[in-house]
């Protein structure tokens, strides 16, 4: 495997530290006119999620950590594994585990496409799109008169999901949810 | 994938102005003191021993010369000149460090570099003085020794800790396996730069003078309070270091010496030796005058001017874009 010396370092650069697949958030170098050269490093280890801070000497490497993102389409769960395929044509399928979905289960929804990082060619995490579109399954009915800027409640969405939505919403219809912060965003249709 | 390229400059109209003001006034400070402007080469046959300098290599064929190496500083050339006998000397130039980029860091910068004959180190920080605070406006520095620094900031003595000691208190940053090869002087450096350097020059500008000998560089060396240190001194405000400066050794096998050693550290931390300047020596060996030198980033002397961050707000095309 190859691996990247610190002049290599920069944001986005995913490397193996602690045996743990990490990726570069931060890459400050720091050297003295006359003196050794360090470089301070911000990583999040991408199987826990924890922000560590490392400092190298100028010249040390890192190995490269065999990460990749790849477009997937969510096809079933097993109950065990959730199954993802591969977008280009291949049709090549993953089992993703309830580690690797984490969150982003309730966003799940069978046929759309997410993103799937491979560590050593296994899905490691499963990032969804930043808006998904989903069917409200439960909400209390709607109000004769409520307007856009009256009010809120809770609605439960097809994936399980439950955001916050506008009085007039009602089950049955389709809204766009922005997944990074789980909110309703509009509706799309009424079925 | 590719990424278009980013054609604009990074630097706002504003600071390049300011950049042409401080260069104006560099010239006119100098100019006034009777300083004579030099150009010498950027291109230069021979690269720096200093192992923690990289220099950029050059592939030239002209005449019967092959290679050659971008200059680190223009400082052996400049010295040539006052050994012929031209007196003291100042240049602003490009200078390459192969490696360095950063918020503070760029691979090619603009250097000011001065020799005083007859200037001890003490007359050449007035001068310093004088230059930087009447650009800036700022109150004139206050020195501090390097052992007082780093007593203070990093609590270990520079001279009289072991190395086990030292190593001890790299280790906030450190881990042993990384420590094991750094070298007395790599944990100076690593305190310095993430212990010391952060707090100097916070309230009003600060000299650091009397650097350990092993890190004297090309400066000459006496005792000071029962310690070798050396005539070396450097300049920080707000944190950020702008320039470095020798009492200059004039001693020609001491030199060499240095340069060997130089060249020996260099073989055990598995980089490239380098051929030693030869011209250079022999300059020294006709007869450096008594003389001071400084090296300052004029990049790094308009961030402090403008309260830029990052060197790319005072570089019309910082590396990334050239």
């Amino acid at each position: 495997m190859a691996s990247y010396s610190t002049n290599e370092f920069r944001s986005g650069l995913k490397v193996l530290l602690d045996g743990d697949p990490c990726i570069i958030l931060e890459n400050e170098f720091v050297k003295p006119g006359k003196g050794q050269a360090f470089n301070r490093v911000k990583l999040r280890n991408l199987m826990t999620n924890r922000v560590w801070e490392r400092t190298f000497k100028s010249g040390e490497s890192l190995e490269a950590a065999d990460v990749i993102d790849q477009d997937m389409e969510y096809l079933y769960t097993d109950g065990e594994f959730w199954h993802f395929m591969l977008t280009d044509g291949s049709f090549e399928q993953y089992p993703a585990d309830a580690k690797a979905v984490g969150d982003t289960l309730k966003w799940l929804k069978e046929q759309d496409v997410y993103t799937v990082t491979l560590y050593n060619g296994a899905p490691l995490s499963v990032t969804p799109p930043n808006f998904v579109e989903l069917e409200v399954v439960d909400t209390d009915p709607g109000m004769k008169g409520d307007t856009a800027q009256g009010g809120s409640k809770p609605a439960t969405l097809s994936t399980g999901a439950v955001v916050s939505v506008p009085l007039f919403i009602t089950t049955g219809e389709v809204l766009k949810v922005d997944t990074r912060s789980g909110e309703y965003v509009n509706r799309v249709k009424s079925s | 994938m590719t990424k278009e390229p980013v054609w604009q400059p990074s630097a706002s109209q504003a600071a390049l102005e300011s950049r042409a003001q401080q260069l104006a006034f560099v010239r006119g400070f100098f100019a006034q003191r009777g300083v004579l402007e030099v150009e010498t080469p950027i291109l230069g046959q021979r690269g720096v021993t200093d192992p923690n300098l990289d220099g950029i290599q050059a592939h030239v064929a002209a005449g019967t010369r092959t290679g050659g190496w971008l200059q680190t500083s223009p400082e052996y050339h400049m010295k040539r000149l006052l050994a012929a006998g031209y007196g003291s000397v100042y240049q602003v130039s490009r200078v390459f460090r192969n490696g360095e980029l950063g918020r503070r860091h760029n691979p090619e910068f603009s250097m000011l570099e001065w020799y005083r004959e007859g200037f001890d180190d003490v007359a050449l920080m007035a001068e310093v003085s004088d230059l930087v605070c009447g650009w800036l406006g700022c109150q004139p520095p206050e020195a501090i020794r390097y052992r007082d620094a780093m007593e203070c900031w990093a609590k270990v003595n520079p001279f009289e800790a072991t190395d086990r000691e030292l190593a001890r208190r790299c280790e906030q940053w450190l881990e042993p396996e990384q420590l094991a090869d750094l070298g007395r002087d790599g944990c100076l450096d690593l305190l310095m730069s993430f212990a010391v350097e952060p707090n100097l020059g916070m309230q009003r500008p600060e000299f650091i003078t009397g650097y350990p000998a092993s890190q004297a560089s090309l400066a000459r060396v006496s005792m000071s309070g029962g310690h070798e240190t050396a005539h070396r001194f450097e300049l920080y405000i707000n944190g950020l270091e702008l320039c470095n400066g020798y009492w200059e050794l004039t001693d020609p096998q001491e030199q060499r010496r240095r340069f060997e050693a130089d060249n020996e550290q260099r073989r055990r931390s598995g980089k490239p030796e380098m051929a030693l300047d030869e011209a250079f020596l022999a300059a020294l060996g006709q007869g450096l005058p008594e003389c001071s030198g400084v090296a300052l980033g004029l990049d790094r002397l308009l961030m402090v001017k403008l309260g830029a961050r990052d060197i790319r707000e005072v570089l019309a095309f910082p590396f990334e874009r050239a």
